[in-house]
């Protein structure tokens, strides 16, 4: 396996520290002029998610960790196992758990595409996209004629996620929401 | 993948303006001055021997189809400068391309300018006195408080570094590092670390500071003498603007004998890190033996300067090409 040395370091780089995969966010060379160089490092581990920071001498090297981000159709799940396919035409499938599912599992809707990492080629993580379009399933009864005011309630998408809405949002209708914030951002016009 | 736009430099026209602008107002002010300007080897035979500066090594074939010699790029111009103050040169100033191996990062990159001058008859604190009037003319900042290590040390990472033992200082560094994973680290090493983590970003909210009078085990070349606790401390003074080290004096060693134990000293904290050993200038020891003049020198990062200038962080925008381009 392939190893990075501290003045390799960039973000986005991904290495293995104490046995997890990590993700290099930040890398600070520091060095008085005459005195001992380090490389002050912050890295999320892939595994917590958690961000570390680290001090490394300068000059040491870490091992490189097999990460990959892929594009895959999320497909189904069989209450056990999330199933994901490759985009890239070759059909290769993917079983994601629900550690590596987390929080995007309330934003999982068949046939569109997510964002699988995979570490040592197991799904790690699974991202969303930035915004999903989703289904109102379930909403108390919109009050017509009142579009323009303020207020909200709560509503049911078709993948289980609760969104706070505004109030003329009716069962049925499809809202673009940010998978960031978990904020609804607006009605998408049906045609 | 290439980067397509790798051919480009980095700095933008305006800051290629101000470099040029600087370097005429550093020309006219030791012009004002009396002070020589100088220009001594890049390439030298001898690279320096501190342990924390890594000479960049040269391949020479000074007869073409002859043995190759090794040479070094210099890191600073300073042993050829003492030889010529030896000789009898007076003061003198020099704008110097320098060369450090393993330095490259928001402030450092592998190939710089120094701005390195050197007053016969001042001691330290004459120098620093007029690094003053350059930097603060220059970068039109306020005129620089005066702090010693131990002081800013105490304050800003909470410790004695005189009085603490090895053990806590290491101790106090847990925060950043498992002193485990770092064997054969010394002492200054511990110190630099918390020179770098509290001192360096404390200095970033507070005016120009000079720290003087180095623990004597960071004296490099700068004379050594004793605080009024007995401790000994070097004559040695640094400056910062906005947190960035700007440059490093030193009121100078003029002993020989003095400086070969440091060279000896040098090389074998080297072999005990596994780094080449530097051999010892004959040159400059021969220099010193003939006489050199007491006097101050100072080294300071020009792209540094222009960074605070143009008040920017990152070296490239006032580099033409940063390594990477290079």
């Amino acid at each position: 396996m392939a190893s990075y040395s501290t003045n390799e370091f960039r973000s986005g780089l991904k290495v293995l520290l104490d046995g997890d995969p990590c993700v290099i966010l930040e890398n600070e060379f520091v060095k008085p002029g005459k005195g001992q160089a380090f490389n002050r490092v912050r890295l999320r581990n892939l595994m917590s998610n958690r961000v570390w920071e680290r001090t490394f001498k300068s000059g040491e090297s870490l091992e490189a960790a097999d990460v990959m981000d892929q594009d895959m159709e999320y497909l189904y799940t069989d209450g056990e196992f999330w199933h994901f396919m490759l985009t890239d035409g070759s059909f290769e499938q993917y079983a994601a758990d629900a550690k590596a599912v987390g929080d995007a599992v309330k934003w999982l809707k068949e046939q569109d595409v997510y964002t699988v990492t995979l570490y040592n080629g197991a799904p790690l993580s699974v991202t969303p996209p930035n915004f999903v379009e989703l289904e109102v399933v379930d909403t108390d009864p919109g009050m017509k004629g009142d579009t323009a005011q303020g207020g909200s309630k709560p509503a049911t998408l078709s993948t289980g996620a609760v969104v706070s809405v505004p109030l003329f949002i009716t069962i049925g209708e499809v809202l673009k929401v940010d998978t960031r914030s978990g904020e609804y951002v607006s009605r998408v016009k049906s045609s | 993948m290439t980067d397509v736009a790798a051919w480009r430099p980095t700095a933008s026209r305006e800051a290629l303006e101000s470099r040029a602008r600087q370097l005429a107002w550093v020309r006219g002010f030791f012009a004002q001055r009396g002070v020589l300007e100088v220009e001594t080897p890049v390439l030298g035979h001898h690279g320096a021997s501190d342990l924390n500066i890594d000479s960049v090594r040269a391949c020479v074939l000074p007869v073409a189809a002859a043995p190759a010699t090794t040479a070094w790029l210099q890191t600073s111009p300073e042993y050829h400068m003492k030889r010529l103050l030896a000789a009898g040169s007076g003061p003198i100033f020099q704008v110097a391309r320098v060369f450090r191996d393993g330095e490259r990062g928001n402030r450092h990159n592998p190939e710089f300018s120094l701005l390195e001058w050197y007053r016969p008859d001042f001691d330290d604190r004459d120098l620093m006195d007029e690094v003053a009037r350059l930097v603060s003319g220059w970068l039109e900042c306020e005129w620089p408080e005066i702090h010693s290590y131990r002081d800013v040390m105490r304050r800003y990472a909470g410790i004695d570094p005189f009085a603490a033992t090895d053990r806590e200082i290491a101790r106090r560094c847990e925060e950043w590092l498992d002193p485990a994973e770092f064997p054969g680290m010394a002492r200054d090493g511990y110190l630099d670390l918390l020179m770098s983590y509290c001192v360096e970003p404390a200095l970033r909210r507070s005016g120009p500071t000079f720290i003087t009078h180095y623990p004597a085990s960071q004296a490099a070349l700068a004379r050594v003498s004793t605080d009024g606790d007995g401790y000994p401390v070097a004559h040695r003074f640094e400056l910062y603007v906005n947190g960035i080290e700007l440059c490093n004096g030193y009121w100078e060693l003029t002993d020989p004998d003095e400086q070969a134990r440091r060279f000896a000293a040098d090389n074998a904290a080297r072999k005990r890190a596994g780094k080449v050993e530097m051999p010892a200038d004959q040159n400059l020891l021969a220099a010193l033996a003939a006489g050199m003049p007491c006097c101050a020198g100072v080294a300071l990062g020009l792209d540094r300067l222009l960074m605070l200038k143009l008040g920017t962080r990152d070296i490239a925008d006032v580099l033409a090409f940063p390594f990477e381009r290079a």
